[in-house]
């Protein structure tokens, strides 16, 4: 049996874990992503490629490299995480930069570099024409953390593997989903993916708000020049 | 070496085709691209290749507009605001300065309006007041009218051209067009495959072109390779496919040169009437094989036996009945014929 106190527990670590990874994951994400678009480099293409796989990593194949790395015989075994909620967030980030990464990269692209030009010739400095840049590239921005969140909140094999799905200790809600089909008490268990779901459902009113940009931002209709 | 000066208080026009490194050289000027070879100052002082602080330093001294309006996402006091912001202007003065600016562009009351409702002109309008707001020392134009209609390009360029008169402002204006190279500038400067074609007086440039390509450029139709037979007193004699055409120019004989001349400097009478004495050194008859009449302006190609092409109005046109196959009388003054070496 599952207790409401339980439920109250992986609720809390489900937002903790994953609101944490996706803060880190932004924070990691959103200047690589920015870097990879305004710089060229030799082997740029190779790292896109990589960051482009990497979003799509199989959650348990992450979950398991990190294992055998944290766990206590591992080469990072001293460090003492594995079966917390820090190996939770670990994990979680691994997944969800590359998506970051990835999605900051493809929507700085498709913002009209005269922009940036322009924005240098009216004083800006390199730093000021790149958030230029990216401020027209917004709604794309935080569909990047919207994408990377998402990922991770529904996320159930590498956190069950790094965090051992140990109740009132390392359960979240798709764990729990897990636990509660296995018991046999499907209604339960679909009740929580309910909770789940509408966790969802607050996070992206949210961000999509942020989005709309007081609410007159026209994402379709980027006019950045007339030709006539 | 090649150099390119403009002085404080004066509107330089770049003219030149495409691809001919107008838009290069601009960017070059504001410090967005660093030169393959020589040098930009500004007031004297060596800015090439500067970086950092000190290169913004030198560009914030400047303010360019392009050929697109490249307005950022938001409203149009926003827009305008952006240079003042870089610059760290109070929020206080920068509404009073936007306020202001906007009105003399004539969009005093589309302040809050978003960008993605204005019309092409209305945008390049404020374009124009982003860059003219920071009250830059120095405004580079990179063709900004180019993409509007007619009309609107036209109010454009009277009134940008009135506000840098007004403001004593220091301009280069980049263009393809001869006309918008002649009224925006105080002196033309005529680029070709990235050198300096022609600098001079929009008049010098226009009625005195240095090479075929300058004059062929402003629209001088009419070139020819001659033989200078005879020159005296200033006045030269030179023979074209057979017939004398007479020059003002100091020139040795023998010498082979090029000559033209402007459709409109061309005058065509009837055929009986062109040995009648006049001022035109150049008076002969030919027969008409081509007339463009589309607009308000014809364009008759003469038969002399050289193709020589004259403008005229719709008007003359018709009261001068010409067609194809009637013969002429073409005169033209030996000041309007231009020899270049």
């Amino acid at each position: 049996m599952i207790t409401i106190g339980q439920f109250w527990h992986a609720l809390w670590l489900s937002l903790v874990v994953s609101g944490l990874a996706t803060v880190i994951s932004a924070l990691i994400g959103i200047p690589l992503g920015v870097l990879l678009s305004e710089f060229d480099f030799r082997g740029k293409g190779a790292v896109l490629t990589v960051v482009h796989t990497f979003m799509a990593l199989p959650p348990v194949v992450v979950g398991v490299f990190t294992f055998l790395i944290i766990m206590r015989s591992g080469p990072l075994g001293s460090i003492g995480i594995v079966y917390t909620p820090a190996a939770m967030v670990l994990v979680q980030v691994i997944l969800a930069a590359p998506i970051v990464t990835g999605f900051t990269h493809a929507s700085l692209q498709v913002v009209d570099p005269r922009l940036g030009l322009a924005a240098r010739s009216l004083g800006a400095t390199r730093m000021q024409a790149v958030l230029v840049k990216m401020r027209e590239a917004r709604p794309g921005l935080i569909a990047a953390i919207i994408a990377g969140f998402g990922r991770v909140i529904a996320e159930v094999g590498a956190v069950t593997i790094v965090g051992g799905a140990i109740s009132s200790q390392t359960d979240t809600l798709t764990t729990l989903v897990v636990k509660l089909t296995r018991q046999g008490q499907p209604g339960l268990s679909l009740l929580v993916g309910a909770v789940l779901l509408f966790i969802a459902l607050i996070v992206n009113i949210f961000l999509t708000r942020l989005q709309a940009d007081r609410g007159k931002r026209k994402v379709q209709e980027r006019v950045t020049g007339y030709v006539s | 070496m090649e150099r390119l000066e403009v002085q404080q208080g004066e509107v330089l026009a770049v003219l030149g085709p495409s691809g001919s490194g107008k838009s290069v050289l601009l960017r070059t000027l504001n410090l967005l691209e660093r030169p393959s070879g020589g040098s930009v100052r500004f007031y004297g002082q060596d800015v090439t290749g500067l970086e950092g602080r000190e290169r913004t330093a030198v560009t914030r001294r400047m303010a360019m507009v392009f050929q697109d309006p490249l307005l950022f996402h938001g409203t149009v006091a926003g827009n305008v605001a952006y240079g003042l912001k870089v610059r760290k202007v109070a929020a206080q003065e920068r509404a009073g300065r936007i306020a202001d600016m906007l009105a003399v562009v004539g969009l005093g009351d589309r302040s809050g309006a978003y960008v993605q409702s204005l019309s092409g002109g209305e945008a390049q309008r404020v374009s124009v007041a982003r860059a003219l707001v920071i009250e830059p020392e120095v405004l580079l134009l990179d063709e900004p009218f180019a993409n509007l209609d007619a009309p609107t390009r036209r109010v454009l360029q009277e009134e940008t051209r009135e506000i840098l008169r007004d403001r004593g402002m220091t301009a280069v204006f980049v263009t393809h067009d001869q006309d918008e190279a002649s009224r925006m500038g105080d002196r033309i400067l005529v680029l070709h495959d990235g050198s300096i074609a022609q600098e001079g007086g929009v008049r010098e440039i226009f009625y005195r072109p240095a090479t075929e390509f300058v004059a062929r450029f402003v629209g001088m139709d009419n070139v020819y390779e001659g033989l200078v037979e005879a020159c005296e007193e200033g006045l030269a004699r030179v023979s074209v496919q057979g017939r004398e055409l007479f020059a003002v120019a100091e020139i040795r004989r023998g010498e082979k040169v090029k000559v033209g001349i402007r459709p409109e400097d061309v005058t065509l009478v009837p055929a009986d009437e062109v040995d009648r004495p006049t001022s035109s050194r150049n008076a002969f008859t030919g027969k008409v094989t081509d007339v463009e009449a589309r607009g308000p302006v014809a364009r008759v190609t003469v038969a002399c036996p050289f193709p020589l092409v004259a403008a005229i109005t719709t008007r003359s046109l018709d009261e001068l009945e010409i067609a194809e196959g009637v013969e002429i009388g073409v005169r033209f003054k030996a000041t309007a014929l231009v020899i270049f070496q």
